[in-house]
């Protein structure tokens, strides 16, 4: 495997430029000529369907919602970042691309970085040509908010649902679409395999989950848009479905995955409350604008927050972090929770720590408190039975977002040609970790202006012969699906896959979370095959696959989060370093902040599969850091 | 507490279906309602059964996948809450709660608790966007939009698409859905060139469809969960008017 990132030359501002001058077009009579397979209907796959769809391309979209606006991206609270400098504070596409370099810990990839940061413009005024509500000032101009990682204002937002605002305006872009009969759109459908065929990405073998028939689809290039696979550790906040699914199906049909290790343990979250609960719920950072972070000053605390004075508080990302503060990264702000509740420190000596809105309240009156976050209060009341108004939050760090993903080059095309990955399932943008208000950003940058450029350049360039669905490739691909199907239904064990999810998500949560050791890494690599085996053994999926069958989409996703699992252990153990959220307790200050290596980690780690329970094959991408300096992160 | 479910159960659309009637025992409060049911299926598998059929994605009330009526009203018993954000304190032991699916004629049956939406996906289709391109647009602030405007746009663009409004009405009316994104769109700038042609197309798909007529009972207000106003039924009422005198249509 070669790891070729065809980043182009020239000066960091002018690649992107230079780059969509030199690469090929595909005339616009030819377009139509070409199929393309667009899989999920979040920011980026959504945008992406829906722009190649007018330039006159032929699309398939895909998603396993019975409808396309509800990918998890309309889950995405805060905001999403753009180098306006509307607010006029000092904000430039350069700030915003050094911002994200050195928020994601030294380990993406400078030039995607920077082209995402000149991007970032196009996005805010294509979604408000679209309609989308963004919050405005009194004279009409659009509003800003800060966010964590970063000392200008730049995020624009939508109340608390930013993510929906946004997908409703790439969900109508792909609804006019498919109203043209441009866009053939598939709900309620999984992709199941990727389809090689003479080493390129020529379709898929999807499952329809009404009928439970598989159906195979060809086209020219295979696009995945498949989000992040946070639920790897069982209690996320992600929605219930997401899966790693499509992206580790392309990962065994020869696409490398690179930095497995790198996942996203976002600072405020609703703490867990018991054994019965099926998942964690996120509460915005931009919390963090006007709330202030605390925890007791004495171990063994036991009095109401409310009747703990103020010299007896510690406010710990101010104390540690003063230029920051509250608004520390959060890799940053979530080990920092995590050690004071292993001092005991934690609320009632548990693992959660205070989000106090008092001093705001004070300051702004709880009107203006209640205008910027009514409605995340609203959720935390709803789901823990307390007033924030009165009473501090509770919040504790969960997992949240994921940063690694399928390698991809500078065009956003994995290691096998014709297959783009887009948005969270790739790797590209984020390094070691994600920035607030990055997310939505990377999804539409890719979706609405990288892909519909790079990938004619593909189509263009390269020769692609005619094949249908009638190939050895798409029969062997569907055999081995039914196959795979069939034994989980056949095995007639006597527990459900959620028992076995619950099992993978406690080994990963505390050995492959939010700190990792040696130890603990080698123990999960050891825990995980058995469990593996354990489910193959005893898992029980009722029902048949030619039907409706929520337990077998379940149980198919399990069965590969088992086996993904193992291979973010072995990138964890092979990262002897820290760098950003991925902490190995072998390589801190005496401070707990993560010591990089860049001496010998300065790499993109992309993993090559070579079978269920063998150990992949490390290739590396040297990075290469030419603009900003790599240096040691400080938010001091 | 203990509770006694009489759940929806139905093989498929052509399947008449029926209630089935499960005992659960030592449910917590701080269980959401969604969690409760996972347990019964948890339990159902151990047992050799069918598990309930229900969907929901997100849990945390902004996908609008999740879609039970419980005890007769879409979402259960508290305001402005989805079906995944209503916790089991809002019940107390010994109580019966009746589980069914949204139900309404452009709502076919999956299976049991899981029905098929589709046909709001279409009603949008029909022009429930505005028609820009990706490309370059203007500058984003050479649109300036009162803050007043910009407001009461994203009170009605934070509709979810549940159809919990469809679920409740006696009619199986989707005017509050459609309402809210006509109105999202007339409200802005951004709309205004489509805003006759707009409103026009996706009231016909709405009749196509085999949505109810709106008689004003108000009832998917009440079960709105993202609190949508009815406010917004009159623009659209409006809307249509202006569109018949403009002579669009």
């Amino acid at each position: 495997m070669k790891l070729d990132s065809k980043v182009p030359g020239g000066p960091i501002e002018e690649k992107w430029d230079r780059h969509r001058f030199d690469m090929k077009l595909v005339s616009p009579a030819n377009k139509r000529k070409f199929e393309i397979i667009v899989v999920g209907t979040g920011l980026a796959g959504a945008s992406a369907a829906a722009t190649l769809a007018e330039l006159g391309y032929h699309v398939k979209n895909f998603c396993f919602q019975d409808s396309p606006r509800r990918a998890h991206s309309i889950s995405a609270q805060g905001g999403i970042n753009a180098a306006k400098n509307y607010p006029n504070d000092g904000d430039s596409i350069y700030r915003l691309f050094y911002d994200t370099v050195k928020g994601g810990d030294f380990r993406s990839r400078e030039a995607n970085v920077y082209r995402l940061a000149q991007v970032s413009n196009n996005i805010i005024d294509q979604c408000v040509a679209q309609g989308v509500p963004f919050a405005r000032e009194y004279g009409g101009m659009l509003a800003n908010r800060s966010f964590g990682g970063a000392q200008v204002s730049r995020t624009f937002y939508a109340r608390g649902q930013t993510g929906q605002q946004l997908l409703l305006g790439a969900y109508g872009a792909l609804n006019r679409q498919i109203a043209a009969g441009k866009i053939e759109m598939h709900t309620r459908t999984e992709m199941i395999d990727l389809v090689v065929i003479n080493g390129k990405a020529r379709g898929i073998v999807v499952r329809d989950l009404i009928t439970g028939k598989l159906e195979r689809h060809v086209g020219h290039a295979v696009v995945l848009a498949t989000g992040g696979y946070s639920p790897v550790f069982y209690l996320s906040t992600n929605a219930m479905n997401c899966n790693v699914n499509a992206a580790y199906r392309a990962y065994k049909r020869g696409a490398a995955f690179a930095n497995p290790c790198f996942t996203q343990i976002h600072p405020t979250c609703i703490p867990v409350h018991g054994d019965r609960q099926s998942k964690l719920t996120l509460m915005s950072e931009s919390l963090r604008n006007d709330g202030r972070i605390w925890v007791p000053k004495k171990v063994g605390e036991t009095r109401e927050p409310n009747d703990i004075p103020e010299e007896e508080r510690d406010y710990y990302l101010e104390r540690k972090y003063p230029s920051f503060g509250n608004l520390a990264p959060r890799d940053v702000s979530s080990r920092a929770a995590l050690e004071v509740c292993r001092e005991g420190r934690g609320v009632n000596g548990g693992n959660a720590v205070y989000l106090d809105f008092r001093d705001a309240i004070q300051r702004l009156g709880k009107e203006t408190i209640k205008a910027r976050y009514g409605n995340l209060f609203d959720m935390y009341q709803r789901i823990t039975d307390e007033n924030p108004y009165e009473v501090p939050m509770r919040i504790y760090p969960a997992p949240h977002y994921t940063m690694g993903g399928l390698w991809v080059d500078y065009n956003l095309m994995s290691t096998i040609p014709g297959l783009h990955v887009l948005g969270e399932a790739n790797f590209s943008d984020h390094g070691a970790n994600r920035l607030g208000a990055s997310a939505l950003m990377q999804g539409l940058a890719d979706g609405y202006f990288v892909i519909p450029y790079t990938i004619g350049h593909y189509l263009a360039s390269t020769s692609l012969e005619d094949v249908d669905t009638s190939h050895p490739a798409f029969a062997e691909a569907e055999a081995s699906a039914v196959d795979r199907l069939k034994k989980l239904l056949a095995v007639g064990g006597t527990r459900s896959s959620d028992e076995f999810h619950k099992k993978l998500g406690r080994i990963m949560w505390d050995y492959v979370g939010l700190s990792r050791s040696k130890e603990g890494l080698e123990k999960a690599l050891k825990l995980i095959p058995e469990l593996r085996e354990e489910f193959w053994e005893d898992v029980r999926v009722p029902g048949g696959l030619n039907e409706f069958n929520q337990a077998l989409e379940k149980a198919n996703r399990v069965a590969d989060f088992l086996e993904f699992a193992e291979l973010m252990a072995y990138d964890a153990l092979d990262r002897d370093e820290s760098c950003g959220a991925h902490l190995r307790v072998e390589h801190q200050s005496d401070e707990g902040e993560a010591v990089r290596n860049d001496e010998e980690y300065s790499y993109v780690a992309a993993w090559e599969f070579k079978g269920v329970g063998v150990k992949p094959e490390l290739h590396k991408e040297p990075l290469e850091f030419e603009y900003v300096k790599l240096a040691t992160r400080s938010y001091k | 507490m203990d509770l006694k479910l009489k759940i929806w159960r139905q093989k498929g659309p052509e399947d008449k279906g029926g209630f089935v009637t499960y005992e659960v025992k030592d449910v917590h409060p701080d269980q959401s309602f969604l969690e409760m049911l996972d347990d019964l299926n948890v339990r159902l598998i151990h047992e050799g059964e069918d598990p309930i059929a229900f969907d929901h994605d997100c849990r945390e009330g902004i996908c609008g996948m999740c879609s039970l009526v419980l005890n007769g009203r879409p979402h259960g018993p508290w305001d402005e809450t989805t079906t995944c954000q209503l916790h089991m304190r809002a019940y107390k032991d010994g109580d019966t709660i009746t589980i069914e699916p949204f139900r309404a004629k452009a709502f076919p049956v999956v299976k049991d608790l899981v029905v098929d939406r589709s046909a709001m996906d279409r009603v949008l289709q029909a022009g429930g966007y505005i028609s820009v391109a990706t490309g370059n647009p203007q500058d984003a602030n050479t649109i300036p939009v009162s803050k007043d405007d910009a407001e009461r746009a994203m009170d009605a663009s934070a509709c979810i698409g549940c159809g919990a409004c469809i679920a409740s009405c006696p009619n199986a009316s989707a005017m509050l859905f459609v309402a809210a994104k006509v109105s999202h769109l007339a409200l802005l700038p951004q709309g205004q060139p489509e805003r006759m042609i707009r409103v026009d197309k996706m009231v016909a798909q709405m009749d196509a469809e085999g949505f109810g007529a709106c008689t004003n009972h108000t009832e998917c207000e009440a079960v709105c969960p993202k609190g949508i106003s009815i406010d917004f039924i009159a623009m659209l009422n409006r809307e249509i008017t202006r569109s018949k005198l403009s002579g669009v249509s």
